[in-house]
């Protein structure tokens, strides 16, 4: 008995799916390539699970200046910006997502997930009312719990079911706070946003959105999804990350609240965690450059996700409901997901095996992300790769097989 | 004037509370799709066999049918029907008219 038996149920789920031959906790890649291209195994192997929107990892300019600004200002800030100060890059970088995003303020965080800590326990507390989608990220779940303010769930992507939870709370005092995600991370499906932001303004509740999967990805000029959908003007918080489009580490908020700086010293995650060193700072401000000034690379992720959609599709895969940069397969159990996703990994194809509790509806996802970067040849030895082990493991039949003629 | 409030919700949920268990056997049994035998000491997780995606779906159907919301920290706080039972009295009796 150690003080972590208390986990023993986890580790026999765990136990059993590592004896079946994998553990993505300890997937060694010997070396990575490009955006696209890693060794896993000494094998060479197509990258096709890394969030690696734009394929920016790699950008000769980025790297530059990463170099750069470590050289001169080297590798760390050792703490944090209320202790160690600001630099130049930190104040360089908010002044430049505010200026993209057209919003008076912009905060930036160490990672992703401290910028939804921050955010969720800052805006509201006690007394205040957080609705949250069902199928929110972790990083939501758990900002909702540091704040102290009531967390009700509504139904995903339900703007009735929201509606109706927020009409119960007629009468009662505190601030509404509304969260949702611009692309949801499992499935890849996109939020309602239109028919929230009517509940948000009929209601009088806030609304943040969590762009994390959807910067560089979706909208005229790579906003998000309140840039596509056309309610800018309605989402009062915007969050996001450098970890994904960007193509570094790092999180973000952009805001108009006149008085949003009072966040620097109530956001914990913020205060009491190191700042962004240099060269990541530097480099995620070159991504946001390369961002909006090649939107040849929005094009063409949005190519390569159709062509790998309609691709699975046509062989008969039951994937999510929209051709997102993310596209999830959907397998009927645990044991069928585990081998086939180790078949793809073997064949050189590596993607993600998401399983329960961090799939919405207990459902068995073979996730994939589409890069940019990809060549139209990897998306078709992709596909290729999923219709042989398709085919090996008696998922296809025959006449699917004949409707995806094209693999 | 505030006991006398109390007091009058006591009888309510007097005669409420037995109607409301019949009212969730009911739910319970449209969620697991066969009949089940509860009683204020079943525990929902472990008598019942449902997975916490299983929990989630009722507790919907629950907050449905009574028309409340029922908070994340009060649902991680309810283990047995009478747990429940109590928790839906609360949030009833806590919402305006």
């Amino acid at each position: 008995m150690t003080i972590l038996a208390k986990h023993a149920g986890l580790k026999q789920a765990y136990d059993a799916l590592c004896e079946s031959g994998v553990d993505p906790a300890h997937m060694r890649f010997d070396a990575i390539l490009s955006p696209t291209e890693g060794v896993l195994d000494g094998r060479r192997t197509i990258l096709m699970g890394t969030n690696n929107y734009l394929g920016l990892t790699f950008d000769a300019d980025c790297i530059e200046k990463a170099v750069e600004a470590t050289r001169s200002q080297g590798t760390g800030t050792t703490g944090s910006r209320m202790a160690n100060g600001t630099y130049e890059g930190h104040w360089l970088l908010e002044e430049a997502l505010a200026k993209f995003y057209a919003r008076r303020h912009a905060m930036v965080f160490s990672t992703g997930y401290q910028a939804n800590l921050g955010m969720l326990s800052g805006l509201v507390g006690r007394g205040d009312h957080l609705m949250l989608d069902a199928d929110s990220h972790a990083s939501i779940y758990d900002g909702s719990r540091l704040g102290g303010a009531e967390v009700i769930r509504f139904r995903h992507n339900n703007p009735d079911d929201l509606y109706k939870r927020l009409r119960r709370l007629d009468g009662a005092p505190g601030d509404r706070l509304i969260v949702v995600e611009g692309i949801y991370s499992m499935l890849g499906d996109t939020a309602p946003l239109k028919e929230i932001a009517a509940v948000k303004r009929e209601t009088g509740a806030y609304l943040l959105v969590d762009e994390a999967h959807s910067l560089g990805v979706l909208g005229e000029t790579g906003r998000g999804l309140a840039e596509a959908a056309g309610v800018e003007a309605d989402v009062d918080f915007i969050v996001g990350t450098f970890s994904k489009s960007l193509g570094s580490v790092g999180g973000f908020c952009v805001s108009d609240s006149p008085d949003f700086d009072i966040m620097r010293i109530v956001c914990r995650p913020y205060m009491f965690t190191a700042s962004l060193p240099p060269g990541v700072v530097a480099s995620t401000l070159e991504a946001l450059v390369k961002l909006q000034a090649v939107p040849e690379l929005r094009a063409d992720l949005m190519r390569n996700a159709r062509r790998l959609y309609d691709g699975l599709q046509a062989m008969g895969f039951q994937t999510g409901p929209e051709a997102n940069p993310i596209v999830a397969v959907s397998m009927p159990d645990q044991e069928t997901a585990v081998v086939f996703w180790k078949m793809l990994i073997e064949a050189g194809l590596y993607l993600n095996l998401a399983v329960p509790p961090a799939t919405p509806n207990n459902v068995m996802l073979l996730r994939t992300s589409v890069s940019a970067a990809h060549t139209t040849a990897q998306i078709d030895t992709a596909l290729e790769i999923f219709a042989d082990v398709g085919r090996r493991l008696g998922f296809l039949t025959s006449d699917r097989r004949r409707a995806g003629g094209a693999v | 004037m505030r006991q006398d409030h109390q007091l009058a919700l006591v009888d309510n949920n007097a005669a409420d509370g037995r109607s409301m268990r019949a009212d969730i056997a009911s739910i319970f049994e449209q969620v697991l799709g066969h009949p089940v035998q509860i009683g204020d000491n079943t525990d929902i997780v472990e008598d019942l066999g449902m997975d916490s995606l299983g929990v989630m779906n009722f507790v919907m159907a629950i907050e449905d049918f009574y028309d409340i919301s029922i908070p994340l920290d009060r649902i991680a706080q309810i283990e047995t029907v009478g747990d429940l039972v109590h928790a839906v009295e609360d949030l009833r009796s806590g919402t305006p008219a």
